[in-house]
């Protein structure tokens, strides 16, 4: 059905904004595209109110051209930057109290696997790491133990960047930041480990200097999720803002973290990994 | 399990035929859930609510609802409640006490994201020190974030009220989270006689594109409620469209009046329109003022009950007529605020006349001499001590 909703009913065109008619001829529905035609396609988001030079914008983007099934997905997100360019997608997006988003997400996921037992529907988190791993830990970590299936994306720029730059527990240690004026007194949390922990079937983490890769990991996150249950994507979205990063250096800055403590690392169970391998040669077949 | 059978909801409300049983509240509520359709329900244990909750489980296991789960914590379960729901399913809860209050920044927001789910609130102390016992101070809390509040006085009306307002909260014009409440222990945990509806018919199931905002399902286009810049910006638009979304969800609010007559016979209930006192009071205290009355009557004294049964929206208009009259209202409560006597206060000229008396807190049992001790002295009567007949 996901098709249906976002095509114009016939006739209906000419009164449509330019924008949604490009959006449905030219954009992302119902194909499959590689990340780096980004420039040739009607991107999903265009505009936002984020920062400029901002890599969690840029990270939004990526993460938008890679969705597997994007007239099939619902994005949830909360409080915190990520939102304000997550909810400017043409793609379902749900915005709740901060921190609520693994919680809010086993309901909808829940209803939607009542409603249509038979159809896909991708339920996605794309939320800060405040949110997920401070205010809204214990919702995280139980949609994990409880094998809820959707994927979760924490967008981890080691503060609270919306409220303007106060210390998380994702910060590194000893980083002086607002409320911590006399540095972080502890370590930055493990969450990969947490997640591989709690029951997630793919988890991975990333700095976002890799665009195809990128893409790949959350394809195959989203993929997992749907058949096999929760799915964890860690990534590194410096800002630029809070760290004082000026634009030209914040890829310097990615590469430069990807060497020290955030290179690409991928682990999943021998059941997902089976599972994808399936799943990828079906669809290299399909494109051949 | 019966094999259920989906007849109209007027039909199931108002005209089918009731069987005579003697259960508690906790079954009651249960029972309204069996008879409802429900998708989904989420769960969280606190006393007294669990009892609840666990019949409901109950329910799941045998193939009544299709989903079931104990939530992580409360604020995990009314989150979890709002994404069922606007997935498309209906959904149902309850907690009590410190469980409302922890999940209440999740249940304060429903109303705004147009969430009709109903909500059991089977009251028990907050704050310190801690006890189990029901004072039901927590509905207060509840009184301002747009949900329809209910206020059930015995087993009955909590059958009565939770099978009706899963009809009522789904209703286009309504569309809003509904809580049912009651005191805990003193309903929840004691036996009256429900006559109920049969059990092998059931609510049609909900129907989500009949809305003022549709599901997030990708079925239908989205409501987009929080998609535009504006919304999320401090600046005059966002001001003005948080104004108009709550204007709306206030509006809707009012409309379930029209339901609450409908099915639950209006709002309130009155004994003896001509009283010269009034003893006003909703939920158990209403169980208590009705002995009151009784008591009052068989002595020759001209005393009338008016009981609430629809908090939030407020009776405001039959509450003003009901007591235009009165030389004195009197309204027992079980909490130390006194919300109820406040609501009526702000809702009547005459406000002089409410005596905030008798309250019970911490869970105490409300004796009905001490809803007769404040009759005699609001009819001039001088007793020495108050000798029930
Ligand atoms: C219940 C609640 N507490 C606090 C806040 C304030 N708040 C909004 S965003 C935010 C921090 C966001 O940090 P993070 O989740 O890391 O996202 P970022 O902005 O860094 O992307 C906070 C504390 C809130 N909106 N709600
Ligand atoms: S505050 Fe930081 S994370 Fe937020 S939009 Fe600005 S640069 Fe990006
Ligand atoms: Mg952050």
């Amino acid at each position: 059905m996901g098709l249906e909703y976002v095509k114009i009913s016939p006739g209906f065109e000419k009164y449509m904004p330019k924008d949604y008619v490009d959006l449905v001829k030219y954009g992302q529905f119902g194909k499959q595209i590689d990340v780096q035609q980004i420039d040739q396609i009607k991107e999903l988001v265009e505009e936002h109110p984020m920062c400029a030079g901002c890599y969690m914008a840029y990270f939004v983007r990526i993460f938008y051209a890679s969705l597997p099934k994007p007239e099939d997905t619902i994005v949830l997100g909360t409080a915190g930057c990520a939102r304000l360019a997550l909810s400017q997608a043409a793609v379902p997006f749900i915005y709740g109290n901060y921190g609520d988003t693994n919680a809010v997400a086993s309901g909808l996921k829940r209803a939607l696997s009542i409603r249509f037992p038979d159809k896909i529907k991708d339920v996605v988190v794309v939320a800060g790491d405040g949110g997920l791993m401070d205010i809204g830990f214990g919702m995280t970590m139980h949609s994990w133990f409880r094998r809820e299936k959707f994927t979760t994306i924490m967008v981890d720029n080691e503060v609270y960047g919306n409220t303007g730059g106060q210390e998380s527990g994702m910060s590194p240690k000893g980083v002086q930041l607002k409320m911590a004026p006399k540095g972080k007194k502890f370590d930055k949390i493990n969450a990969v480990e947490l997640a591989k922990t709690a029951g997630c079937v793919y988890v991975a983490k990333l700095a976002p200097t890799n665009p195809k890769r990128i893409a790949k990991t959350i394809k195959r996150a989203i993929l997992a999720a749907r058949e096999l249950g929760p799915t964890f994507i860690h990534v590194y979205t410096s800002c630029n803002i809070e760290y004082s990063i000026p634009t030209e250096r914040v890829l310097a800055d990615a590469k430069e973290r990807e060497k020290n403590d955030f290179g690409f690392y991928e682990w999943m169970t021998d059941e997902a990994k089976e599972y994808l391998e399936e799943q990828e040669k079906k669809m290299a077949e399909a494109k051949t | 399990m019966p094999e259920q059978k989906v007849v109209e909801t007027d039909y199931l409300l108002l005209e089918a035929p009731r069987e005579r049983k003697f259960i508690t509240g906790s079954q009651a509520m249960a029972e309204a859930v069996k008879r409802a359709n429900v998708d989904i329900a989420i769960a969280y244990p606190i006393t007294p609510q669990s009892e609840t909750m666990h019949l409901v489980g109950d329910l799941w296991a045998q193939g009544y609802l299709k989903d079931y789960y104990r939530a992580e914590e409360e604020y995990g379960a009314m989150s979890a409640i709002a994404g069922a729901v606007r997935g498309g399913a209906r959904a149902f809860t309850a907690t009590s006490g410190p469980g409302l209050l922890r999940g209440l920044e999740a249940i304060a927001s429903w109303p705004g994201h147009r969430i009709p789910a109903v909500l059991g609130v089977l009251t028990r102390v907050v704050n310190a020190p801690l006890s189990i016992q029901p004072d039901n101070v927590e509905i207060s809390y509840l009184m301002n974030c747009g949900m329809v509040v209910l206020h059930a006085e015995n087993q009955q009306d909590v059958f009565d009220f939770t099978l009706a307002s899963f009809a009522i909260s789904e209703m286009v014009d309504v569309y809003l989270p509904i809580a049912v409440c009651t005191e805990g222990f003193f309903v929840t945990h004691a036996k009256g006689y429900v006559n109920m509806t049969p059990e092998d018919m059931k609510l049609p199931p909900r129907d989500p594109y009949k809305a003022p905002v549709p599901p997030t399902d990708c079925e239908i286009p989205p409501a987009r409620i929080q998609r535009d810049a504006p919304v999320q910006k401090s600046n005059f638009m966002s001001y003005l469209i948080h104004q108009v979304w709550q204007q709306e969800v206030w509006s809707s609010n009012m409309r379930a009046m029209k339901y609450i007559y409908k099915y639950l016979n209006g709002p309130i209930e009155v004994i003896n329109p001509d009283a010269e006192v009034f003893v006003a009071a909703s939920g158990c205290a209403a169980a208590q003022a009705r002995e009151a009355v009784r008591y009052a009557q068989m002595e020759g004294l001209n005393v009338g009950l008016l009981k609430i049964k629809s908090i939030v929206p407020f009776p405001s208009k039959e509450v003003r007529e009901t007591l235009k009259n009165a030389k004195a209202i009197i309204v027992p409560e079980h909490n130390i605020v006194g919300w109820l006597a406040k609501e009526i206060k702000a809702n009547i000229p005459n406000s002089d006349n409410v005596i905030g008396r008798p309250r019970v807190y911490g869970g105490m049992t409300l004796p009905v001499e001490l809803i007769m001790d404040e009759i005699y002295a609001a009819l001039g009567i001088k007793k020495d001590k108050t000798v029930l007949v």
